[in-house]
């Protein structure tokens, strides 16, 4: 039973200098919180890894500890109640876990950015869109306030705000959802980071709006060539820009694979749960899927693996066991790059 | 903006007029009466009674007493105390300042230290500091204000002898260190406790997430992201508490003997002097609503979200 | 007021339960197998906080001594002998004894009026607070329930009300009765105190008066008093619990303040605030006769201060 090495990854695409060292890799990375019911545990494991220009979806529910995951990786977990008690994150081959407090806050907002989901209380009310954008350039670069208000304006543009200019001086409310996203967006952007996470970056958004906003993220991110990662529980979202999907349930990654053979074959039962829960065209007038059961206490994740009780293949095995990330062969045992599938029967699944 | 104000103004007049016929009312409608108060037990003539009442205007209709007295305010004429014989404005003029300066005193103390113990127990909520500081401030809400100036009075003056017990220059700032802490604890502590919430709340919303993914260094996270946010309602309290600040002083002045308004009203009242409470009362009612609207416009200034409607 | 597009959320309403988990809740999926409605979830956190303990069992010992003195001491309050005047100073160790506490300038046992004066106390801080709570409750019901014409005239009457400084408006109205007794001083100090409870009331109204479920039931036909009693009361009802608990320590130090200016309880009462009055003179020789009544209304305070609180933290789980 192999469990895939996650060093071994494929040499970042860019070709630049770096090669065969992934931006950022997650490592076997614990995340629990303290609560007053016990003890929850948010992430149990998680390993992945982007490269410059590549763009990584986490999916998953909420609770499967996609976005906690995302939160330690930025440091800015509430501790306590959060505690990662194991586990490394590698940024350019150093773990940021061990670094200082100063080292790390140096490496937030201009080499690792995040855009968040709800833009209208992620940005301060009490603060113009301007000064927030140019706190970027006064903080990190030292600018100075004129000249940072002409790259916040600057940047306001490059996202597409019309009327920049005149707009810079407003306030969060007085921007529409879409608008209020591209600022955020345009404040991730400022410092042109290295990787950027986006947090469920549309799904307040209005369907249209969403599609907008999603181009514009992945244009700007082929322009500066960064690694993005994109959590979302949208499958729709992810097929366009991704290059990769790692699937979380309960705090683990329980399925990996380039984007179009998840899609294609997937080699988990909760993927394949998923997938079949989308309406199709093809498929009309018969009911639809669904996955039976509600996503696990956190506080009481079922024994074994995780998924079992929810799921229509389970076996005695799958109630006791822990499945690791086997990695997934065609039938004739050629491997699959960089697919991973948590499951005891992930052979049944996909070529079932 | 400018519009907005002119409103208010404009909406502050049936306030005002409500709120010091209301005080009138109370004042006048109710039992007890100042000429027979000024008389005390001694016999009276009912005639002269009524003869004097004549000369005050106390024998017409209540509503036509308080439109000729408001009319007189208007005009700068308070009326004239009907013991001393002293013009009400005089009296008026002669205490105000004293109480302002109490207030003013106060006010400060409630401000700096009120929001500076906020500050810090919200930082770090539910640890110690933060406990102890709650408690703190719990005890020093639960002390009326009498309870704590003889507390004090019998502590530094009489037991320590650092103070005296009662001011005789109300010029003197060190003299007012004493009265100005006890009236300013109830409301230290409930700006302490208001501030402390305030940040403790602020502390885990989305925009301080977002201010930390910036890299923003603390200090700035907290000192401007934060305290821009917490400090909004902290405003709006304050300003409600200047009027409060300055009831508390019939207690405080009478406690420390500070010549100030609200001796005067204290002594007004138990005379019965109708003229002299309404007078120092509908200025601090005006005060008040002074006050009110300079934190509401304060208000819009600081939290952009409020329009002007 | 100027119009606040965003209105700031009325305290602890039923959503907000959702959040007590913690933090994790934003990530962490189904809430915990049993639901916990807001009342139980306040009730769980109150009998684990030791504040509320404390208060808990301070204030239970205040209302049997405000109704039961004799239970504490067989001496008089009112018996004064002069012999034994305030220069007895107190005996500690003559537990619950008439002089355990020394006398007063009468003569009389300070511990027998400290008993006794907790009735005043109580009666009042309890008193006022029933009558503003039912009384700023169906104003700012009214007022929020209908908006309109209703409402404006109702919000300027409260401001009115507002405009008046509290203690000043108590002082005015008490001073005109020359007998103050329980009633005349909670009618009194409720008809100046109603604002605050009415204004929380309103502003718990409109909100609630918005959510989908009030909504639905006025579609689904329901009477208008249906609405506010079965809908609207009850989940503006913890934001006023909170106002009013911590309201009711506020009363009972404004009696006493009242008292001690000498326009609370008529002077042959037995009140905390009186006796502090009237120990005033002896501040520097007998200051026991002043300290004593003086820590009693601040026990009692504090007891219904950290009351509130504690019940206040327990219903608003925005404030943990």
């Amino acid at each position: 039973m192999t469990i895939i090495d996650e060093t071994a990854e494929s040499p970042a695409p860019d070709g630049s200098g770096d090669t065969g060292r992934p931006l950022l890799e997650v490592r076997d990375l614990h995340v629990e919180f303290h609560t007053r019911d016990g003890i929850a545990k948010a992430v149990n494991g998680v390993n992945y890894s982007v490269a410059a220009g590549e763009t990584l979806a986490v999916l998953g529910e909420s609770g499967s500890g996609k976005s906690v995951t995302a939160q330690a990786i930025m440091g800015i977990l509430d501790m306590p109640p959060g505690r990662i008690p194991k586990g490394e994150i590698l940024f350019r081959g150093q773990d940021m876990l061990k670094m200082s407090g100063e080292e790390r806050r140096k490496i937030r907002g201009s080499k690792i950015a995040m855009i968040f989901q709800d833009a209208l209380s992620s940005l301060n009310p009490v603060l113009s869109v301007g000064y927030q954008l140019s706190e970027m350039f006064r903080v990190h670069q030292g600018m100075s306030k004129k000249d940072a208000k002409v790259k916040a304006i600057e940047l306001m543009d490059r996202v597409k705000i019309p009327a920049a200019g005149d707009r810079v001086n407003d306030y969060p409310h007085q921007f529409s959802g879409g608008m209020r996203q591209r600022i955020m967006i345009a404040m991730a952007l400022a410092l042109e980071p290295d990787l950027i996470i986006a947090d469920e970056p549309t799904t307040a958004l209005d369907v249209t709006v969403q599609a907008q906003v999603m181009d514009l993220l992945a244009e700007l991110q082929r322009e500066y060539n960064m690694g993005l990662i994109l959590i979302t529980h949208d499958l729709g979202v992810v097929a366009d820009v991704a290059d990769k999907i790692a699937v979380m349930y309960a705090g683990r990654i329980v399925e990996r694979a380039p984007v179009h053979e998840l899609y294609k074959r997937p080699a988990h039962p909760y993927t394949k749960g998923l997938l079949d829960s989308i309406p199709r065209l093809d498929q009309k007038g018969q009911e639809l899927y669904a996955i039976k059961g509600l996503p696990p206490n956190l506080l009481r994740i079922p024994t074994g693996c995780a998924f079992n009780p929810r799921c229509p293949q389970a076996q005695d095995v799958c109630r006791t066991d822990v499945p690791p990330l086997h990695p997934v062969t065609e039938r004739d045992g050629t491997e699959l790059a960089g697919r991973g599938s948590a499951c005891h029967f992930w052979k049944e699944t996909i070529h079932g | 903006m400018g519009r907005y104000v002119a409103r208010r103004l404009l909406q502050m007049i049936p306030v005002f007029i409500g709120s010091t016929l209301l005080i009138f009312c109370m004042m006048y409608a109710l039992p007890g009466d100042p000429v027979r108060a000024m008389m005390g037990d001694q016999a009276y003539d009912p005639a002269v009674v009524a003869s004097i009442k004549k000369d005050l205007g106390l024998d017409q209709p209540l509503l036509q007493q308080y439109v000729n007295y408001m009319t007189g305010l208007f005009q700068g004429d308070f009326g004239t105390q009907i013991a001393s014989k002293r013009p009400i404005a005089d009296i008026i003029l002669d205490a105000f300042p004293v109480t302002i300066r109490l207030t003013i005193f106060a006010f400060t103390f409630v401000t700096l230290v009120g929001i500076g113990l906020g500050v810090i127990a919200g930082l770090r909520p539910d640890t110690l500091r933060d406990r102890g500081l709650l408690t703190l401030t719990l005890v020093l809400v639960s002390m009326p204000s009498f309870v704590l100036g003889f507390l004090l009075q019998y502590l530094l003056a009489f037991k320590w002898s650092v103070t005296t017990p009662t001011v005789t220059d109300s010029t003197d700032f060190a003299q007012l260190v004493l009265p100005a802490t006890v009236l300013a604890s109830l409301s230290l502590a409930y700006v302490a406790r208001l501030t402390r919430t305030s940040i403790a709340e602020n502390l885990r919303s989305d925009y301080m997430r977002t201010a930390v993914a910036k890299g923003l260094p603390r200090r700035r996270v907290v000192g401007v992201h934060l305290m821009r946010n917490s400090l909004i309602p902290v405003v709006t309290f304050l300003g409600i508490e200047v009027g409060n600040l300055m009831t508390g002083a019939i207690v405080t002045e009478g406690i420390f003997n500070v010549r100030g308004i609200g001796v005067e009203i204290y002594e007004a009242l138990s005379r019965r002097e109708g003229a002299t409470v309404v007078g120092i009362a509908s200025l601090m009612v005006l005060i008040y609503l002074a006050a009110s609207l300079i934190v509401d416009l304060l208000y819009a200034v600081l939290d952009p979200r409020i329009r002007y409607a | 007021m100027p119009d606040k597009t965003v209105e700031k959320k009325v305290e602890a309403l039923p959503g907000d339960t959702v959040s007590t988990a913690g933090v994790v809740v934003a990530d962490a999926g189904p809430a915990p197998d049993k639901a916990r409605s807001l009342w139980s979830d306040a009730w769980h956190d109150l009998r684990r906080n030791p504040l509320f303990l404390v208060s808990a069992v301070l204030i239970v010992f205040l209302l049997v001594m405000s109704a039961w003195p004799g239970l504490f001491t067989s001496a008089s309050p009112r018996d004064a002998d002069l012999a034994k005047h305030y220069l007895g100073k107190p005996n500690w160790g003559h537990f619950f004894a008439p002089d355990w506490l020394g006398y007063d300038v009468q003569g009389r046992s300070i511990y027998a009026r400290v008993v006794h004066g907790a009735r005043a106390s109580i009666t009042v801080g309890v008193g006022v607070t029933l009558a503003v709570t039912v009384l700023g409750t169906v104003i700012g019901m009214i007022a929020g329930y209908f908006g309109g014409w209703t409402d404006t005239l109702l919000s300027r009457l409260t401001d009115i009300f507002l405009g008046i400084p509290f203690l000043l408006g108590a002082l005015v109205v008490l001073n005109s009765f020359n007998d103050r007794t329980v009633w005349v001083v909670i009618m009194a100090l409720a008809f100046l105190g109603w604002t605050q409870i009415a204004r929380v009331a309103r502003g718990a109204v409109i909100t609630i008066k918005q959510a989908d479920y009030v909504v639905a039931a006025k579609a689904l036909g329901a009477s208008t008093s249906r609405i506010l009693f079965r809908h609207i009361l009850p989940n503006a009802l913890a934001p006023i619990i909170v106002v009013a608990t911590i309201a009711l320590g506020g009363y009972i130090a404004a009696e006493a303040t009242l008292s001690f200016l000498g326009v609370g309880l008529g002077d042959t009462a037995v009140s905390w605030g009186g006796d502090v009055a009237r120990g005033r003179e002896q501040l520097r020789i007998a200051p026991h006769t002043l300290i004593i009544p003086s820590v009693m209304v601040s026990i009692t305070v504090l007891s219904f201060l950290m009351f509130g609180d504690a019940v206040r933290n327990a219903l608003d789980p925005k404030l943990r």
